[in-house]
């Protein structure tokens, strides 16, 4: 019994079929399952290992090499305070530092409610609202210490639920297009590229 | 100079609904594309020759030259950069957002230029917002008939892929990007072959573009290639989006034509950076992202143009601009950025794994006052070890271009600001109030 869900099997499957080789899937497949989960889960990486045809530790290999993939449990958001050089110059240190007596957390570690993890970004290319700060990869900034408060505020009260969904959930919009011709081609070539 | 040149590449910024089709359609969308495929590739590339397009990406290479080394094969794949991780560096992640149908469009024009049936655009997975517009572009394109089987009714046929990144600097290195495209890790390639337009993906001949590179496409083939050269100065033709960031008044991105404009005008003029923040001194800027050599006052004349910039011992690279002014403290820069290459290297040389970690441990102890007097030596000597000599361009003992990257703010650093240095070693801490 698959840990993924029935529809989220048909999207693996309909995201495979995009990719001239499976295995090509791996990093989407994995996003998936933290959209299903919040994180990636060892049953869940088994699941990945069987549609892309690797083993479940190549999932975890490729896995653990990305920032993004998280193989133990976060908070339901996931607080990223750039304090790369752009940033820092903005004060991005001091932002750290208020927002770990905030939350009452040191950078990698989760809210005793599970509502926040906070982690301390690299450049994540908002440099012209420095100091930045991403929440599930959803940029907020320049944000001062009050900003801050606010936004944390704002996400315990759900007012941001429309634009910030849980951690895990990337785009929301799914490809519709294209797909039919694709698929056929992917199975005619599957065999192949189980034989690695 | 600040020229009156119009903006190509962000000149739809403006229109907040510019990511829609309709949005995009109502401002000249996919003209370029439907001229293109009443062309012939050849006389695509020509134009595209004729406009000495450099890349965007950092390494500047022209992007004609790029696809005439590709070999000749059944297959060959088209994959788009959009990976942007150098620090300071934001112009992709707001073509992305903000024209995601004109990536597209280049996309398909690049991807008709050099018979390529299956292109990919490698998005960072942090542009949440990006992959979302990029992917209903991707629908909306499908629809519209600019991407798929038979686009426009023309005899050619694209497919495109938008992919998600899931967090590495390191994958914006093209051999590496490859490497996680096909499902591993972001590991860059061995070379050679130093290009994947011998062996790429899935071992197939491949162009690497950046975003911003084929987002020019569109103009270049409608208004022609000699439109585009006409902008610009010598090899460093064209408009350009700088990114700039750091102490001024005015962080932002600033379409300008290059070599033409000079750092001065973009951190100076008011209607571009508007000068230092606070009214303070400038104290250094970098000129092209951080792993480019600093630059100070001297420099502020030249020309925002690749080649005076390699000249002077830096490099425009990824077009993005960080200015320190004389509150800023340069062992607290040239370690903070030390560190995003200990934290960025993916580990498979040495020099660049051992080294980036020990240099960090270095300089946070001078920072926090611990340094000793050999220090400097210390730093200098184990640069040498990742790129000996410490020339520009550096030489490498690495797989890829992340090594040598690190001892640039440190070399500059100690080059420009040894007493600064000095003094955090001899007064056992950092002389700068705000320590930032």
């Amino acid at each position: 019994m698959a840990h993924l869900s029935e529809e989220n099997i048909a999207r693996a499957t309909a995201i495979i079929a995009l990719y001239p080789k499976r295995r090509s899937a791996l990093i989407p497949l994995c996003h998936l399952a933290q959209s299903q989960d919040g994180y990636l889960t060892e049953e869940a990486m088994e699941d990945i290992a069987g549609l892309c045809g690797v083993t479940p530790a190549e999932v975890r290999g490729t896995a653990s090499f990305y920032d993004m993939l998280k193989t133990e449990p976060v908070g339901r958001y996931v607080v990223a305070v750039c304090t790369n050089i752009a940033c820092m110059l903005s004060g991005a240190y001091e932002l750290l530092e208020h927002a770990q007596g905030h939350l009452a957390v040191h950078v990698g570690e989760t809210s005793a409610d599970g509502m926040f993890t906070l982690e301390e970004a690299e450049c994540l290319a908002g440099c012209d609202m420095a100091p930045c700060v991403q929440v599930n990869h959803r940029f907020f900034g320049p944000l001062g210490n009050e900003g801050f408060d606010q936004l944390v505020a704002d996400l315990r009260e759900g007012s941001h639920d429309a634009d910030v969904p849980h951690h895990g959930v990337l785009s929301r919009i799914e490809r519709r297009v294209g797909l039919v011709t694709k698929k056929a081609r992917a199975k005619s070539t599957e065999d192949v590229e189980v034989s690695r | 100079m600040i020229t009156d040149a119009p903006a190509i590449v962000t000149r739809r910024f403006p229109n907040k609904r510019a990511h829609t089709l309709k949005g995009y359609l109502a401002s000249d969308g996919y003209v370029g594309l439907r001229k293109a495929l009443s062309m012939s590739p050849e006389a695509v590339r020509d134009e595209v020759n004729k406009a000495s397009l450099l890349g965007r990406g950092g390494a500047g290479f022209p992007a004609g030259r790029k696809w005439s080394m590709l070999r000749p094969a059944e297959t060959t794949y088209l994959v788009i950069n959009g990976d942007e991780s150098e620090p300071a560096t934001f112009k992709d992640h707001l073509l992305i957002e903000r024209d995601p149908h004109q990536v597209i469009e280049g996309t398909v024009i690049a991807a008709y230029a050099i018979g390529a049936r299956q292109a990919f655009i490698y998005c960072r997975g942090e542009f949440a917002l990006g992959l979302e517009r990029l992917t209903q572009a991707v629908n909306e394109a499908y629809r519209h008939g600019a991407l798929g089987e038979s686009i426009f009714g023309s005899k050619f046929s694209l497919d495109l892929v938008v992919h998600p990144g899931a967090g590495a600097y390191i994958c914006g290195e093209e051999t590496a990007l490859l490497e996680s495209l096909e499902g591993k890790r972001g590991f860059p390639r061995i070379k050679p072959p130093y290009f994947p337009a011998a062996i790429g993906l899935y071992g197939e001949p491949t162009a690497v573009n950046n975003i911003e590179t084929v987002s020019n496409l569109p103009f270049i083939v409608e208004r022609g290639g000699e439109a585009f050269a006409a902008l610009g100065q010598g090899s460093s033709t064209g408009m350009r989006v700088f990114a700039l960031s750091g102490r001024v008044e005015r962080p932002g991105h600033y379409e300008i034509e290059m070599s033409k404009t000079t750092f001065r005008d973009l951190i100076y003029a008011e209607s571009l950076g508007g000068g230092i923040r606070g009214g303070r001194a400038l104290k250094a800027f970098i000129p092209g992202g951080v792993s480019a050599p600093w630059f100070r006052e001297g420099e502020l004349d030249l020309g925002l143009d690749q080649d005076a910039v390699g000249k002077a011992g830096s490099m425009l690279g990824s077009g993005s601009v960080v200015v320190f002014d004389d509150a800023t403290c340069a062992v607290r820069c040239a370690w903070r950025i030390t560190r995003f290459f200990h934290r960025e290297s993916c580990g498979q040389c040495t020099p660049c794994r051992e080294g980036a970690g020990w240099l960090e441990k270095i300089l946070r102890r001078i920072e926090e006052g611990n340094g000793r007097e050999s220090d400097l030596d210390l730093l200098m000597d184990a640069c040498d070890n990742i790129a000996p000599g410490l020339s520009w361009p550096p030489q490498q003992t690495t797989i890829c271009v992340l090594g040598p990257s690190i001892p640039s703010s440190i070399a500059s650093g100690i080059r420009m600001f040894k007493d600064e240095f000095l003094v955090h070693i001899k007064d056992g801490g950092c002389p700068f109030e705000e320590h930032r």
